[in-house]
C-alpha cells in the first residue's frame, strides 16, 4: 500500500467542491434545526429550488445568468413560504412530514415528461453556467491544473472553489452575527420552548418562517454552486440521500455551533475519500481475503465506504452524541 | 439548604380596603376591574372544561384562583392569555376586548403569564432567559439585528435583568444554563423573566407547586412585592394556607364554573367550597392531599435542593 499516494489523493477533497457545497447546505440546516429546532427533512428541496431557479431563468426565459442567481434565491424563499405558512403553526412534526414529501415531489415534478418545456424533464438543463467562468476577474484558465503543496485542482474547479469558499465563509459569519443578536436569541428561545417565547411577546410563527426562509436561501445557494460546478442540472441528483447526508454532516459537527457544518462536511467527505482510496489500494492478501469474506470488489467499494461511515456515525452517536463541537453539558440538559 | 431569601419585608398592601362592601358572591362587580370575563366557555369533546358567566379582577390586588385538580383553572388561564381559543364569550383588559388576541400581542399590552410546568429555556444561560423577556428590543428584527443599532438598548436591558436577578437572589446563577437550576430556582427565573416585560397584570399558574417550603416563603414574598409595585396578580394555588396569607380575594372553580368568590376568610367557611373539594376527593382533609400530589410532580429535577450559595 502506498500511503503517500492515498493521502495525496485524499487531501484535495478537504477543500473540494463537495465539502464546500454540503457545508453551505448544512449551514442552512443549522439555522433551521440547530438554532430554531425546525425539523426540515427536505433540505435537498432548497438545493433544487436554487438550481432550477437559476437554470430555468437562463435556459427557458433567456435572461442573464446573474438574474438567474437572483431567481434561485427567490425560488428558495417561495419554497420556504409554501412549506412554512401552512405548517409552522402546527406541531413540529408536521413540518418534518411536509418537507420530506415536498422535496420528493419537486424532484418528480421537474423530471416529469410533461414539464419538459419548463424544466428539461428527466434530461435536465445544461449550458447555463458559462457566464460564471467567463467573468473577467476569473484568474484561472479552464484547462490548467493548479497545485499548492499537496492540494491540486483543475482551473474550472479553482474558480468555483474560490467563489464558493468565500460565499461559505461570509455566510457562516453572517449567521454567527445574527445568532449572537437579540434576533438569534429569540430563535433559540423558540427552539427551547415556543410557548415560553410567545408568553413573553415573541411572534414564534413569524420567527420560524424567517428562519425557514434564511436557511432555505442558504440551501438554495448551495444548490446553485453545485450545478454551476457540474455545468448541468440533473433532477435525480436531488434525491433524499442528499438531505440525509446534510443531516449526518450537521450531527457530526454538532448542531447549533458556528463552524460545525464546515468541519462536519470536511470530516465526512475526507473520510469517504480516504476509505475509498484505502479500499482501492489494499495489499494483495487483504483485498483477496475481503473479496472472499464480504464480497468486496471494485464495483461495490463506494457502497462499502458508506457502510463504514454509517458505522462511524453509530459509534459517534454512542460515544459522542453531542457531535464534534457540541458540549456534553448542554446535551445533558436536553432530557428534562 | 441555607437561609431563606431575604424576601422583601412585608410591603404595605396598596389595595387594603378595596374589597370593603364587595359581596362574596360569584360574578360580583369590583370597584376597579382591570380584567373582565363574560360568558366564556370551552369544551374538549364532550367535556365542559370552562364555563364562566362573569368574573371581574380587581386592579392592583392579588387574586387567588383555587379549585380541585381538573377544575379548569389552567384551561381558564389559557383562555385569558390567548393560548387557547374560547368556544364563546369575551375577555376585556382595561375595557378593551382581548378575546382571541394572539398570546404574543398580550405582552405589549401588559399581560404576562407563567406556566404550571415551568418553562425554563434550558440550553440558554439564565441571563439570556431574562433578556428575552424585554419587549421592544429593536435587535429582535432581522435586519436591525445585523447592525450594531441594538447594543445600547441591550446594555440597558442587561442592567435591568441583573437588577431583577439580584432581587430574586439568582445573581450567582447568572451565567449558568437554566437547565442546571433546581425546580424552585426555575420557578424564580420564570417569574423574574416575566417581570422583564414590565407587566401590569401577572398571571402565575401554580407558582408554588413542587417548591420546598423555605423557597415557598420567599416566592410568596416576591408575589407580595409585585402588588407593592402596583401590579395586578392572579395566581393558581391549592394550598389554602398560602391563599389565606397573601391573597386579597379568592375565586373558587369547580368543574369549569366559578362556585364561590370572596375574601380568604369568607372562602374557608364556605360550604360550597368544602363540598367541591370533598366531592372530588373523599376522606381527605381539605387541601392537604393536593399539596402532596403537586410535590411529587416536580421535585426530582437536577441541581436540587434549592440552594442559595
Ligand atoms: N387539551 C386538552 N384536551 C382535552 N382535555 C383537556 C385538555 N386540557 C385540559 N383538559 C381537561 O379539562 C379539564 C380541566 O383541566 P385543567 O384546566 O388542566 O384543570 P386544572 O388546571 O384546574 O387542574 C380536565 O378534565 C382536563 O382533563
Ligand atoms: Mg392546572
Amino acid at each position: 500500500m502506498d500511503w503517500g499516494f492515498i493521502l495525496e489523493r485524499t487531501i484535495s477533497t478537504m477543500f473540494g467542491v463537495e465539502v464546500m457545497v454540503f457545508a453551505l447546505a448544512a449551514v442552512g440546516l443549522n439555522v433551521h434545526f440547530g438554532y430554531t429546532g425546525l425539523l426540515n427533512f427536505g433540505q435537498v428541496g432548497f438545493l433544487a429550488a436554487g438550481a432550477y431557479g437559476l437554470g430555468i431563468t437562463v435556459t427557458y426565459l433567456s435572461w442573464s445568468f446573474w438574474i438567474g442567481i437572483l431567481f434561485g434565491v427567490v425560488y428558495s424563499i417561495v419554497l420556504a413560504l409554501i412549506l412554512g405558512l401552512p405548517t409552522l403553526r402546527l406541531r413540529a412534526d408536521y413540518l418534518a412530514i411536509v418537507t420530506i414529501a415536498a422535496s420528493e415531489t419537486i424532484r418528480l415534478l421537474v423530471r416529469w415528461r410533461r414539464s419538459k418545456e419548463i424544466t428539461g424533464g428527466a434530461e435536465g438543463i445544461g449550458e447555463f453556467a458559462d457566464p460564471f467562468y467567463d467573468v473577467s476577474i476569473n484568474p484561472f484558465s479552464v484547462g490548467v491544473r493548479y497545485e499548492f503543496g499537496p492540494f491540486s485542482y483543475v482551473g474550472r474547479d479553482m474558480w468555483v472553489l474560490t467563489v464558493g469558499w468565500i460565499v461559505l465563509i461570509l455566510t457562516v459569519l453572517f449567521v454567527k452575527r445574527l445568532m449572537s443578536s437579540p434576533w438569534g436569541r429569540t430563535l433559540k428561545a423558540i427552539r427551547e420552548d415556543e410557548d415560553a417565547a410567545r408568553a413573553l411577546g415573541k411572534n414564534a410563527y413569524f420567527y420560524k418562517l424567517q428562519s425557514l426562509m434564511l436557511g432555505g436561501v442558504i440551501g438554495g445557494m448551495a444548490g446553485m454552486l453545485q450545478v454551476i460546478q457540474k455545468g448541468s442540472i440533473q433532477p435525480d441528483t436531488f434525491n433524499p440521500v442528499i438531505t440525509f447526508t446534510i443531516w449526518a454532516i450537521l450531527i457530526l459537527g454538532g448542531p447549533g455551533r458556528t463552524w460545525s457544518p464546515v468541519i462536519g462536511s470536511m470530516i465526512y467527505w475526507t473520510l469517504i475519500a480516504f476509505l475509498e482510496n484505502v479500499l482501492r489500494d489494499l495489499p494483495e492478501g487483504a483485498s483477496e481475503t475481503l473479496e472472499d469474506t464480504i464480497g468486496l470488489s471494485d464495483f461495490n467499494i463506494s457502497q462499502v465506504r458508506f457502510m463504514l461511515v454509517g458505522l462511524g456515525l453509530l459509534l459517534l452517536a454512542r460515544y459522542r452524541p453531542q457531535g464534534i463541537f457540541g458540549s456534553r453539558e448542554e446535551m445533558a440538559l436536553d432530557d428534562r | 439548604m441555607t437561609a431563606d431569601q431575604p424576601a422583601p419585608a412585608q410591603p404595605v398592601n396598596p389595595v387594603a380596603g378595596a374589597f370593603d362592601g364587595v359581596d362574596p358572591e360569584p360574578g360580583v362587580p369590583k370597584p376597579d376591574p382591570i380584567l373582565v370575563v363574560d360568558d366564556i366557555t370551552k369544551h374538549f369533546g364532550g367535556l365542559r372544561a370552562v364555563d364562566v358567566h362573569h368574573l371581574e379582577i380587581q386592579r392592583g390586588a392579588i387574586t387567588a384562583l383555587i379549585g380541585p385538580n381538573g377544575a379548569g383553572k389552567t384551561t381558564f388561564f389559557n383562555l385569558l392569555t390567548g393560548f387557547d381559543r374560547p368556544d364563546s364569550g369575551s375577555v376585556y383588559l382595561n375595557g378593551e376586548s382581548i378575546t382571541r388576541v394572539a398570546p404574543h400581542r398580550l405582552a405589549s399590552r401588559g399581560m404576562v403569564r407563567t406556566f404550571q410546568l415551568t418553562k425554563a429555556l434550558t440550553r440558554m444561560p439564565v441571563i439570556d432567559n431574562m433578556k428575552l423577556g424585554a419587549t421592544g428590543q429593536i435587535g429582535e428584527h432581522f435586519w436591525q439585528a445585523l447592525l450594531p443599532v441594538w447594543r445600547r438598548q441591550e446594555a440597558e436591558i442587561e442592567a435591568q435583568a441583573d437588577a431583577l436577578l439580584e432581587r430574586f437572589n439568582l445573581t450567582h446563577m447568572r451565567d449558568e444554563y437554566a437547565g442546571t437550576l433546581s425546580g424552585g430556582q426555575r420557578k424564580l427565573v420564570e417569574m423574574a423573566r416575566a417581570l422583564m416585560t414590565d407587566p401590569t397584570i401577572v398571571m402565575l399558574d401554580e407558582p408554588m407547586a413542587g417548591v420546598n417550603p423555605a423557597l415557598t416563603q420567599s416566592l410568596l414574598g416576591h408575589v407580595k412585592s409585585l402588588r407593592a409595585d402596583g401590579r395586578t396578580v392572579i395566581f393558581v394555588e391549592h394550598d389554602m394556607d398560602v391563599v389565606q396569607d397573601i391573597s386579597d380575594w379568592v375565586v373558587v372553580m369547580a368543574e369549569g364554573a366559578i362556585i364561590a368568590e370572596g375574601r380568604p376568610d369568607d372562602i374557608s367557611a364556605d360550604e360550597r367550597v368544602i363540598d367541591a373539594y370533598l366531592g372530588s376527593h373523599h376522606d381527605s382533609d381539605l387541601f392537604e392531599e393536593f399539596e402532596n400530589e403537586q410535590a411529587n410532580e416536580q421535585d426530582n429535577e437536577p441541581g436540587s435542593p434549592d440552594e442559595h450559595a
